[in-house]
């Protein structure tokens, strides 16, 4: 594979007009930090937006810089699709990365400073919404003079917020990627991100969302929270593949240590995630994502909300995905269909799960690739 | 996904499609036909097609194409949706053949089928001397074959009367894609037709 797009630093724009948000709560100003990769063209024609999922931010390709601009270990998350020859080609388009409101990568969210108490916000941050994302990244794209996006693409949480965007701004997005996502939440889906939750809401270390004051963290219950999560990202062929019964080799205590494999790689993905996420943040992402629902104002009806779209859609499902099915990237794409608006729809034969939207699959890149090259500049 | 390079029933489908119309392809491949009824008849189309590289290369083709299995039937497409929905040279390819027929029916006010002639006299010459046809509609040998149902023109009209479909307009194709009127089911290789309820 081609080299990717290099050494990469974060950006930070500061917004100091108020924004409302869907829940009633106001933002009085607000950061964003976010990358790039590529170069905006004179027409400024060529820009994607690449919207990150629940556990995701800004860094999305190459190597973050040190403090004396040598590359470190730390690779974008989505690092295998975007860089010179790759899908989303630095070489023709300007790629955007911004970390959401709420978020813990530098945008302002739970552990920033509220202007009112001088104090961490903690769990009196405000309740924020895909929607709420929407018009914070319409902000971030004025202040880049970026007046309509080529596309606006992204996996899971992200694939909504393509979604919505096409809804709330139909002219600002030319082209929607929505990727192993979904229209809203099953009840399923729902009952997980509860479980999640309670984890976090019910360990001693929590104090009310408060934390920070108390100088601990809640990393009890959000490492409980990531292993459920975890499970839900996986297949059960993968994870029988990958783990079957395999004892660990320091097994035969017949006791609660780790025994299997599985559990110690449940503990150290739990372990690595609760050391670096916030544990307000996956609280707010979780509700946003219940919340989600852009068919609720339209009765239910997904077609009469989608109507208002002029983007093009490309809809990427995997197979073996049970926690946003293909099932329901369907619902998004015959909606589409029932309103004749252009969509393209690929369900890839995959046993990675959810997490599948991130793996680097010949047949899947070539898909996105062949539909941005479609894309006009 | 097929290779022939041009097919004589796009022609007269392509006539049949008028502007504007929403036109279904079921198991549209690479979207060629797609692509020309909307280039050409400014048709607004959408195809189903089952295989990655007739989803990728339709893709490319800029049609919209949506991955799906025939034989699962047209869950999700609504009711009366397409003032076309076409079935070229595929229904001797899918399992359930009533359920197709049904379901093209359900989405669409007319449904166009093309299909290979398995009594085209050169289909009858190849048995008759002991081999399974090889024509230019029916272009593969018995152990690639695609193909899971062989029926003749004769077959298709009794299953359409069965099912209570009526027969709009049929047209005949010999090899060479020229229009045969006499003894169609002996002279004609590929028959295409317009069936409603």
């Amino acid at each position: 594979m081609a080299a990717g797009v290099g050494t990469v630093k974060a950006q930070i724009a500061h917004f100091d007009q108020p924004l409302r948000l869907r829940g009633g709560g106001v933002l009085p100003a607000f950061d964003l930090v976010y990358e790039t990769y590529g170069t905006l063209n004179a027409a400024r024609s060529n820009a994607i937006l690449v919207c990150h999922a629940l556990s995701g931010h800004h860094h999305v390709a190459g190597h973050t810089a040190d403090e004396f601009g040598k590359p470190t270990a730390n690779l974008g998350w989505w690092d295998n699709i975007v860089g010179p020859g790759r899908p989303l080609d630095t070489d023709r388009f300007f790629i955007v990365g911004v970390n959401n409101l709420g978020g813990c990568h530098g945008s302002t969210g739970p552990k920033s400073i509220n202007p009112a108490s001088g104090k961490p916000w903690g769990a009196d941050f405000p309740m924020v919404a895909v929607v709420d994302w929407v018009h914070a990244q319409a902000r971030l794209a004025d202040q880049l003079g970026i007046d309509a996006w080529a596309a606006v693409m992204g996996g899971s949480l992200g694939g909504m917020q393509a979604l919505r965007w096409t809804i709330t701004y139909p002219e600002r997005v030319r082209h929607a990627i929505v990727i192993a996502a979904a229209p809203n939440l099953t009840a399923e889906n729902i009952a997980f991100n509860d479980v999640a939750r309670q984890a976090i809401l019910t360990d001693p270390d929590f104090h009310d969302g408060h934390y920070y004051e108390h100088g601990v963290h809640p990393w009890r219950g959000l490492r409980l929270a990531r292993m459920l999560g975890h499970i839900t990202y996986l297949a059960e062929d993968q994870m029988a593949e990958k783990f079957g019964r395999k004892r660990r080799p320091e097994a035969g205590s017949y006791g609660f240590d780790v025994e299997f494999e599985v559990e110690s790689y449940l503990h150290y993905q739990g372990d690595k995630f609760a050391g670096f996420f916030d544990a307000n943040t996956y609280l707010l992402m979780t509700r946003a994502l219940d919340y989600f629902d852009p068919a609720r104002v339209a009765d239910g009806n997904l077609a009469a909300a989608l109507g208002v779209a002029r983007a093009g859609f490309l809809v990427v499902a995997f197979s073996s995905d049970w926690r946003f099915s293909p099932a329901r990237s369907r619902e998004i794409v015959h909606a589409l269909v029932h309103n004749g608006q252009d969509v393209a729809f690929a369900e890839i034969e995959s046993e990675h799960g959810h997490d599948s939207f991130l793996m680097d699959d010949p047949h899947y890149h070539a898909v996105v690739d062949t539909y941005l090259k479609r894309v006009k500049l | 996904m097929s290779a022939a390079p041009e097919r004589a029933d796009f022609d007269l489908i392509a006539s049949w499609v008028q502007p504007g119309e929403r036109v279904l392809d079921l198991g549209c491949g690479d979207g060629s036909l797609l692509k020309r009824l909307i280039e050409e008849r400014g048709a607004k189309g959408y195809g189903v097609e089952l295989e990655d590289a007739g989803v990728l290369a339709a893709i490319g083709n800029g049609i919209n194409v949506i991955q799906g299995n025939l034989e699962q039937g047209l869950a999700g497409f609504e009711d009366q949706t397409f003032n076309h929905v076409v079935l070229s040279r595929t229904l001797q390819t899918v399992r359930h053949t009533e359920r197709i027929l049904s379901e093209m029916l359900r989405v669409g006010r007319e449904a166009v089928v093309s299909f290979p002639n398995f009594s085209y006299w050169k289909n009858r010459m190849a048995v008759m001397t002991g081999r399974m046809p090889v024509s230019e509609d029916l272009p593969y040998e018995w152990f690639d074959t695609p193909n899971l149902r062989f029926f003749t023109i004769l077959d298709f009209e009794a299953l359409c009367d069965k099912m209570g479909l009526v027969i709009r307009e049929r047209q005949v194709l010999d090899e060479a894609g020229s229009q045969v009127t006499e003894e169609p089911n002996f002279l004609g290789s590929l028959a295409v037709y317009r069936l409603g309820r």
